[in-house]
């Protein structure tokens, strides 16, 4: 047969039934649209990282140490330029409304960035604020929140500077770094002036290079691998354009990857929409298969007619959603503004168009295969007897077509991913999903058929029938409506976990402020400020710095040098804040051994007992009875594990990884942190105001204003997240009201032929609604027990919390969906309805 | 045995369905024979079995035992595209609820045939073929805006489009009214004389079951008679 005359056929058949189709494949716009967005986005935010990667650490080189004199030797081979930049957690003061903030303070020497800007309100602020004076750049968000303007000053330990610019965003700065601390910039020609720098004192000392004549052979990647243990044992970190471009890339890819499962999920709802639909719409064209069939024509010849059919207009939905995909990408630079590393710029992306239309037209294909198969084997004799002669004995090819579909949704799954495992969870994760809510429509059509309420009125009884008979939609909407709210449902249920896990720190009767770098002298005098200010003093706690210098008599050097050694090095490489006292608080407990040395101890005399953090011993194969010596200033401290305890870290307390028991670390230089509850901001600023006057080098953390801006962040992030559902939301809609209006065609005749016996509009649309008020509530009643499964699921294995679900969202998104399912299908209804049956027969079915 | 002046020979035919646990025999041992250009027609009350006899005859359907040769080849030997090929060589359909392509207009449903054989330049013989039933000025309507006479005369006309040896006919008139039923059957037998095609009908309509040569009775999947018309009694009907 000539192909030409396929492609006729098509057309021909496709012509009277354009509406339709078109209907059908717009099931998959949405979600190729989210598609191609998301990939052109992230193509243009690969791309602009690449060309913008030097810009992200703004120099080649960055190290850092808790060491002012640390050093490198490679860089005594090298010629470079150096910037200098000492930062530390600090207390500042607004002087014009007397309020204070923890900031990051951040003073800076040198011409750093060497690549790109420190991005300042007004952009001349990130050089002039280094021009000689007193000067400073303070976090935007800083500003914004206390009210404070460029020009006014800010007072930093004992040193008033003057605020030159609002800080914006500056190479290596992070959004969970200014969570906490939000950053502010001083020339550091002022900073022993402040008097916040003294002995003991936390800082963070970052050198960034700029390297200059470089042999070209030479690469300080490879160079920095080599020199690893060296830079642990010196205790320094390092950081390189390299490295920064991929943890940057890295993040965003993981991003970019997590939001095209949504959107893939959105795709996958449409599928199932195209799957129905063309069973359906195959299902009315199977008598033309018939009469082609007498007249001569082959099993191919219909299959390829409806083949081609489904694959152009897949074909066209598919560039129409490339399409709407390119506006949306246009859009998305300007929802992920608060977490972009770089300025993305926004060019088309011929690969995320052209996969995006391929993986449409492989899916609408894919999944109208296993309805289209069946026409092959459509009965001739059709014609005559008028039922569907079509074989009963299943198809072979359908299973084929079956495993196709897993393999492609486990496949795409893995290229957005990339890693097999999570693939296969995830697409197992969609397929009991699938199962699930097919179940559900199975049991209700089993539960409606055998429970039948055969003395209900005649309307109850027909809606209810209409359920189960042939031609129901029961199966397809519960599916399509189903999964879509249980995407919805989880990703609200997801984000108010998030939130109510930083909230349950704000109960009344929990701690909100944290005051510590409280020197040992000072100690008094704070507490005194607390109870003139009518604050409880719930926790007083000393803190001592420490590192440990062995473990079971291994120091870190001799850990390296033995490739065979299984103890890791991290436990070597951090500052240990520890805290000394004999019982345990509200947060521990006690896991194993004993918190003091036992009397009947014979062991050791002068080792002294310390308890760990239970997970992080374990962590690090350190074990009760293993020795450690620690490292206080310069003095050593033997110690034994003689305990591990369980902490409760999400309560707002002081928690230590170690603790020692009382008379060991009293004379040990150390600072306090001091725990209060204030009953309200005024009072809470006053206190601050009083401390920060009194001791510059105090600082205050107030839990209520981090949890302001983490609420702040949850609620961007969940801008982001609701946008990308939309798609699922709005493509569920779509096939909603496309099963809704095949529907339509397959209740037609029968509404007409009620019509014609004298059934009023009236108990046709209450038939109709019912029925739709049956398939919407059962969906999603369904969809909210899956998201309510996964969001426990999620709670429990990945967020370690409880879950316990509000019934208010519950109902809204119940009352919502079966309404809307209600309110589109008498829609569609209605239009039958206001003509007379003739016509509608004439017009409608075809 | 082949009988090589006939263009349908059916030997010993019978089908049974499986209904449940019980077969249902419709069609029990059936024989005759049809010469080339032989008007012939199956009659017999509803549930006879007349229209399974026809779809068989036509290879729409498979006997369960016994034989349909169709212009010389044994259609239950031959798959269901092969039949589907010599439907497209050899026969013309007319159905008695006109079976119509409903995407199509009545100038395409007319083509189908010679397209499905590959043919060329089919537009003027479609449109000569309208001409002939009267319709060439509707060519371009759908069946839905076509009356159930106009759309049984676009029937008749797609079922002569292939030159067929052989035209089955179920029921032509079953669906019109009288009026329209006496064009019909007249503007088929016309044209059944001009291409001097066999025509095997199917009927309940014993006048119009006598206006054929032969008239075979059917009772309950039986043959009971087989009865040839004399040309005067066809002249007197």
């Amino acid at each position: 047969m000539n192909i030409n005359w396929y492609f006729l056929m098509a057309w021909r058949d496709a012509r009277r039934s354009k509406s339709r189709l078109l209907l059908f494949i717009s099931s998959i716009t949405l979600g190729i649209a989210a598609l191609v967005a998301i990939n052109s986005f992230s193509e243009n935010l690969k791309d602009d990282i690449n060309a913008q990667s030097k810009e992200l650490l703004g120099a080649d080189l960055e190290l850092s140490s808790n060491d002012a004199d640390f050093q490198y030797q490679l860089l005594d081979s090298l010629e470079w330029d150096v910037s200098y930049e000492n930062s530390f957690a600090s207390m500042i003061f607004f002087p014009k409304n007397q309020q204070t903030r923890l900031v990051d303070v951040r003073s800076l020497e040198g011409d750093f960035p060497y690549y790109g800007t420190i991005e300042t309100k007004p952009e001349s602020a990130g050089i002039s604020f280094r021009d000689g004076s007193k000067k400073a750049l303070v976090d935007q968000s800083v500003l914004i929140q206390y009210n404070i303007d460029i020009g006014d000053s800010i007072k930093v330990g004992l040193t008033t500077f003057k605020i030159e610019g609002a800080l914006i965003n500056s190479p290596s700065q992070s959004l969970g770094a200014t969570l906490v601390a939000p950053a502010i910039y001083i020339p550091m020609k002022y900073l022993d002036e402040t008097g916040l720098v003294q002995k003991g004192s936390r800082v963070n000392y970052r050198r960034f290079y700029r390297f200059r004549n470089l042999p070209d052979d030479f690469d300080i990647d490879q160079r920095l691998r080599a020199d690893r243990d060296t830079l642990r044992i010196s205790r320094i970190s390092a950081d390189t354009i390299a490295e920064r471009k991929q943890e940057t890339g890295e993040t965003f890819q993981n991003l970019a990857n997590f939001l095209n499962l949504v959107a893939f999920i959105a795709l996958l709802l449409g599928c199932v929409g195209v799957a129905s639909a063309v069973h359906i719409y195959m299902k009315e064209k199977l008598r033309s298969v018939a009469i082609l069939r007498c007249l001569g024509a082959q099993g191919k010849d219909s299959f390829l007619i409806y083949l081609i059919q489904m694959t152009v207009f897949g074909l066209l939905g598919s560039v129409f959603g490339a399409l709407l995909g390119t506006i949306i990408q246009r859009i998305l630079p300007i929802i992920f503004q608060d977490f972009l590393p770089v300025e993305v710029s926004l060019s088309l992306s011929w690969y995320s168009i052209f996969a995006g239309i391929l993986t449409g037209l492989t899916i609408s294909v894919l999944f109208a295969l296993s309805p289209l198969l069946a026409v092959r084997k459509t009965s001739p004799l059709m014609t005559l007897r008028g039922t569907d002669g079509s074989s009963q004995s299943k198809e072979p090819l359908v299973l084929l077509v079956y495993a196709s579909i897993v393999i492609f949704i486990i496949t795409f799954a893995f290229v957005q991913i990339g890693d097999l495992k999570d693939s296969i969870y995830f697409s197992v994760a969609v397929f009991i999903a699938f199962g699930a809510l097919a179940s559900a429509a199975k049991l209700l059509m089993w539960s409606v058929k055998t429970f039948f309420p055969s003395s209900a009125s005649y309307l109850w009884r027909q809606s209810l029938a209409n359920l189960y008979r042939p031609n129901n939609q029961t199966l397809v909407l519960i599916a399509t409506i189903g999964l879509g709210t249980a995407l919805i449902t989880t990703l609200y249920f997801v984000q108010t976990l998030l939130i109510n896990q930083v909230e349950i720190t704000t109960n009344k009767d929990r701690p909100n402020l944290m005051v510590f770098d409280i020197q040992s002298y000072q100690k008094s005098e704070v507490a005194q400020i607390a109870r003139n200010n009518s604050l409880p003093i719930l926790q007083e706690v000393p803190v001592v710095t420490m590192r440990i210098q062995s473990i079971n008599g291994n120091s870190l050097q001799d850990i390296l040098a033995d490739s065979t050694a299984q103890r890791r090095t991290s436990p070597f490489r951090r500052e240990w804040r520890v805290t000394y006292r004999d019982s345990l608080i509200a947060s521990e407990k006690l896991l194993s051994g004993s918190l003091s040395r036992p009397s009947t101890w014979s062991g050791r005399n002068n080792w002294t007992f310390v308890s760990l953090e239970g997970g992080y011993a374990k962590r690090n194969n350190i074990e009760l009875g293993d020795t450690i010596v620690w490292n206080v200033q310069g003095f050593p401290i033997q110690s034994i594990v003689g305990s591990t305890r369980e902490v409760d870290w999400e309560r707002v307390q002081t928690n230590f990884l170690a603790i020692f028991p009382s008379g060991v670390l009293e004379q040990a230089p150390q600072f306090h942190v001091l725990i209060t509850r204030v009953p309200d901001k005024a009072t809470g600023a006053a206190f601050q105001r009083e401390i920060v006057k009194k001791f510059p080098s105090v600082s205050v953390i107030d839990i209520g204003l981090i949890l302001n801006t983490v609420d702040e962040i949850l609620g961007k992030i969940a801008f982001v997240i609701r946008f990308m559902a939309l798609f699922s939301i709005l493509t569920g809609i779509l096939v909603l009201i496309s099963s809704v209006i095949l529907s339509k065609y397959q209740r037609i005749k029968e509404s007409v032929l009620l019509k014609t016996m004298g059934g009023s509009k009236r108990q046709i649309l209450i038939i109709n609604g019912l029925e739709y008020f049956y398939l919407g509530s059962m969906a999603s009643l369904s969809g909210i027990l899956l998201a309510l499964l996964g969001s426990w699921g999620l709670a429990y294995y990945s967020f370690n919390s409880s879950f316990i679900p509000n019934p208010l969202p519950m109902m809204v998104v119940f009352l919502s969906i079966t309404g809307l399912t209600i309110i589109i299908g008498l829609f569609n209804s209605s239009s039958i309805l206001r003509k007379p049956p003739l016509e509608v027969l004439r017009n409608e079915i075809q | 045995m082949i009988n090589m002046d006939s263009i349908l020979q059916v030997n010993n035919l019978s089908k049974t369905y499986q209904s449940g646990a019980r077969e249902l025999t419709v069609l029990k041992d059936i024989n005759f024979d049809i010469k080339e250009g032989d008007k012939f027609s199956i009659v017999g009350s509803s549930g006879s079995g007349k229209t399974t006899l026809l779809g068989l005859c036509a290879g729409l359907d498979q006997a369960s035992t016994g034989q349909v040769l169709l212009n010389g080849a044994d259609l239950g030997q031959l798959s269901e595209d092969e039949r589907a090929r010599k439907r497209n060589e050899l026969v013309g359909f007319v159905f008695q609820n006109f079976q119509l392509l409903p995407t199509l207009t009545a100038i395409e449903n007319v083509m189908v045939p010679m397209e499905l054989r590959g043919e060329k330049k089919i537009h003027a013989r479609a449109m000569e073929l309208l001409q002939r039933v009267g319709l060439a000025d509707r060519h371009d309507h759908y069946p839905t805006q076509l009356s159930g006479g106009e759309q049984q005369r676009i029937s008749i006309a797609r079922a002569f489009s292939n030159n067929p040896k052989i035209l089955f006919a179920d029921e032509p008139t079953g669906n019109l009214d009288e009026e329209t039923s006496e064009k019909v059957e007249d503007l088929l037998f016309e044209l059944n004389r001009e291409n001097g095609t066999t025509l095997v009908m199917v009927t309940h309509d014993l006048d119009l079951a006598s206006r054929t040569d032969r008239i075979l009775r059917l009772k309950g999947g039986q043959m009971i008679s087989d009865q040839i018309i004399s040309p005067l009694s066809e002249s007197l009907a």
